[in-house]
């Protein structure tokens, strides 16, 4: 369980970030914050493997302030995924995913091997182990990003718009995956986004957030669509703007998410193991995604 | 091409290949001299480029000051510090120094510099220490730059020294400086022709070295003969 | 600072025979350059044989240079032709790259245009691919232009008379005013051409007047993004 208490950020040249922000983010859940661009998302994703540092109350994880856990290590604990996989150019894919391991002196037989098994685990062919990230798509960079982020098993799983720069039907494809393998590994993901759709759909509790980490919501996707807490929310999801004005519909046994039209939109991942893995987005929902003009 | 069999002569002939003025003690003065030079320069320039690199504070003045080098005429330095030292090894030494700080100092700085600051963000967030950020990041990918200024440090150098010559009785210079004095122009071109040789061979060694250090997935093509900008033709 | 007051006419002398032998090889390396470059950027051959070439060149000290220069193309040893053969050499060995990337840098879509337009691939070279690198062309030439100041220096030691024969004679005289002299002259005048040049790149290239904008360090303030 991660927890923030009346936490604050102001960076040195005076920009506060984040402002009295309190939540627990339940352990083995995906927690999904969400918001534009600015809200500080970044900034509380980083105030958990200290990153950064507030400037005011307390981040716990399981009980234990992180300000007491010295930085380098709190992060070899923590995976981490980012926008543009931050992945090393000079190391083959294979050392990438075994970076940190290596740094904690895994023998290096036994690091690369269990990269290897990595690679499977996020439906990478293994035949990639040995290229340089420059030869891999942008796709399969963010799948080895993930790799890596769970090269130490973690607990914790921190992911910064992991899939914001990859094409639609790749980044469908991605959540997909992300969605399947916190089925079978049940991480503590805390994953950061300002698509509304993707938070939906990937979260078992939404935090949308205003300017200054501000919190205007958090719930369970159903509750926030059911019920907008207010205009800002609802605007958020899109309900007043006729746009897709998201709802969701029970279908048997699972959450179903549907837009103005009538499509669907993606299966929450709430649902029922049976139906999740029915394919959660599939055909339609893939498409919809492709769809989308914005 | 008479004149070169003649400077071929000279350069094979036994008699200029013993004692203290013979070829083998200058060719090694040369580079000892040159690799004496560059080592100092190194240690004051790659500190101060690792730190403007990383903060981009210092940057302005470091390009004005190479700017400002390249129009001080290294003949002139020589003489200056020549007549204010003495004549000797020490003031050649100090002026080729600062002559080969700019390059590898913009070497240093642009290959620090040009590495995407999120991979090393990235590097910090899984768990590296600065240190191993430091060795395991940014010096391989900030070598195949770093190794750019170092090369034209060393093309300076060696020229360098090959003048400073006329201010202390060292290296490969002496021979054409000995030469022009007594009108021996096959000792001249002899020399010249052994300076050359040197040069280039250096020249080769640092290309390869370049070559074999450019991380093999990075694009080489962002490396490609880095050695030119930022350098001097004065030398 | 007597000695200067009282060799105000021979410090004089000096700069004029500097100017005569510097100012001809920055104008030839230019003229030269143009051409070697647009053939470097041409063909794949070329461009590796030219640059190889220019790259060698560059690697060569430039004492051995002015020995060799006269055994090859027969020029006296101690002639003012050798250094500006030197000179126009070193020039060019540092300009024909600065060209070759700078045309090679014009947008594509700006020469397709020109010759969607009709322009010819001559026209399109004079009146588009060659205006638009003017800029990095302008900042070649003051390197060029700056270095061959300086470097004209060392011709004073093969007997060349120019502002580096203050170095040799001060030497030999011990006077320290007088290399002083010979150093800031260099200066000045590598200064004053560097402006020149600079002046009338903005007369030739009005649209630049702006300086070249400095390459920003990566990422967003704080790398908010990343
Ligand atoms: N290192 C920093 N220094 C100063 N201001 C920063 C820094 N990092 C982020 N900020 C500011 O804090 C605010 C929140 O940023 P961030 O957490 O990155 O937002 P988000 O990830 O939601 O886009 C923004 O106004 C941003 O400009
Ligand atoms: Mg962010």
């Amino acid at each position: 369980m991660i927890e923030f208490r009346s936490v604050t950020k102001r960076f040195p040249d005076g920009t506060l970030a984040v402002e009295d922000f309190n939540l627990v983010m339940p352990s083995r859940k995906t927690t999904v914050l969400v918001g534009s661009s600015g809200s500080g998302k970044t900034t509380l994703l980083r105030m958990i493997n200290r990153m950064v540092d507030p400037t005011g109350g307390v981040v716990e994880i399981d009980g234990t302030d992180v300000a007491s856990v010295e930085p380098v290590k709190l992060r070899r604990s923590i995976g981490y995924v980012m926008q543009n996989s931050g992945l090393l150019p000079h190391r083959k894919v294979v050392d990438n995913v075994a970076t940190v391991p290596l740094l904690s002196r895994v023998p290096r037989k036994k690091a690369r091997a269990d990269a290897l098994a990595l690679l499977d685990v996020v439906g990478l062919d293994r035949a990639l182990a040995n290229r340089y990230p420059s030869q891999l798509s942008g796709g399969q960079q963010q799948r080895v990003g993930v790799a890596r982020g769970l090269a130490v098993n973690p607990n914790i799983l921190l992911m910064d718009e992991p899939f914001g720069a990859v094409d639609p039907i790749v980044r469908a494809e991605l959540q997909r995956e992300l969605i399947r393998l916190q089925r079978d590994l049940d991480k503590t993901v805390v994953f950061v986004t300002h698509d509304i759709e993707e938070a939906f759909l990937l979260a078992d509790q939404v935090v949308i957030l205003k300017h200054g980490g501000r919190i205007a919501q958090v719930g369970a996707p159903a509750e926030i669509l059911a019920h907008p807490a207010d205009d800002f929310v609802a605007s958020f999801v899109g309900a007043d703007r006729g746009r897709r004005a998201l709802h969701v519909e029970n279908h048997g046994g699972g959450d179903i998410l549907v837009d103005s039209e009538g499509r669907l939109a993606g299966v929450l991942a709430a649902a029922s193991a049976s139906e999740a893995k029915a394919g959660p987005v599939s055909g339609p929902g893939a498409s919809a995604q492709g769809q989308d003009p914005r | 091409m008479n004149l070169f069999l003649q400077a071929l002569n000279w350069v094979l002939d036994p008699a200029h290949y013993s004692g203290p003025n013979g070829i083998p003690v200058r060719l090694v003065e040369h580079v000892a001299f040159t690799g004496l030079t560059l080592v100092m320069a190194a240690v004051i320039a790659i500190p101060v480029g690792f730190v403007i690199g990383h903060t981009g504070r210092g940057r302005g003045a470091a390009v004005a000051l190479s700017g400002a080098l390249r129009a001080i005429p290294t003949l002139g330095l020589l003489t200056l510090v020549a007549l204010v030292v003495g004549v000797g090894l020490e003031a050649p030494y100090v002026a080729l120094t600062i002559l080969a700080i700019p390059p590898i100092l913009a070497g240093s700085y642009s290959g620090f510099e040009a590495i995407d600051r999120r991979t090393i963000d990235a590097a910090r967030a899984i768990g590296m220490s600065e240190g191993q950020i430091v060795r395991k990041v940014e010096l391989p990918l900030g070598l195949p730059l770093l190794l750019g200024g170092l090369r034209s440090a060393v093309l300076q150098v060696v020229a360098t020294a090959t003048l400073a010559a006329y201010v202390a009785d060292f290296g490969l210079g002496r021979f054409l400086f000995s030469g022009l004095k007594t009108n021996d122009y096959a000792q001249m071109l002899g020399g010249s022709i052994l300076v050359i040789l040197l040069a280039l061979v250096l020249d080769g060694i640092f290309a390869a070295a370049q070559r074999f250090v450019v991380p093999r997935g990075v694009s080489a093509g962002r490396f490609e003969d880095t050695r030119a900008r930022s350098t001097r033709l004065a030398r | 600072m007597s000695w200067v007051w009282s060799n105000l006419d021979l410090i004089w002398d000096r700069t004029l025979d500097h100017v005569v032998l510097s100012v001809p090889p920055i104008v030839l390396a230019l003229l030269l350059s143009v051409p070697l470059g647009a053939l470097a950027n041409r063909y794949r051959v070329s461009r590796g044989v030219i640059l190889s070439a220019a790259g060698l060149l560059y690697a060569i000290p430039s004492l051995p240079l002015l020995i060799v220069i006269p055994a090859v193309v027969g020029t006296s040893a101690r002639s003012p032709v050798t250094l500006i053969i030197a000179l126009t050499l070193y020039g060019i060995a540092l300009m024909v790259r600065v060209v070759a990337d700078g045309l090679a840098s014009v947008d594509p879509d700006v020469r397709q245009s020109a010759s969607a337009v009709g322009s010819s691939a001559w026209q399109s070279f004079w009146h588009v691919e060659l205006p638009l690198s003017g800029p990095v062309l302008l900042a070649g030439l003051r390197v060029v232009a700056v270095s061959t100041v300086s470097l004209a220096t060392i011709g004073a030691v093969i007997g060349v008379k120019s502002l580096g024969s203050l170095f040799t004679d001060g030497l030999q005289r011990g006077i320290q005013a007088e290399v002083l002299s010979g150093i800031v002259m260099t200066v000045l005048l590598a200064v004053i051409l560097d402006a020149l040049i600079v002046a009338a790149g903005h007369a030739l290239m009005p649209w630049s007047r702006t300086p070249l904008p400095v390459r920003s360090r990566n990422g967003a303030p704080g790398g908010a993004e990343a």
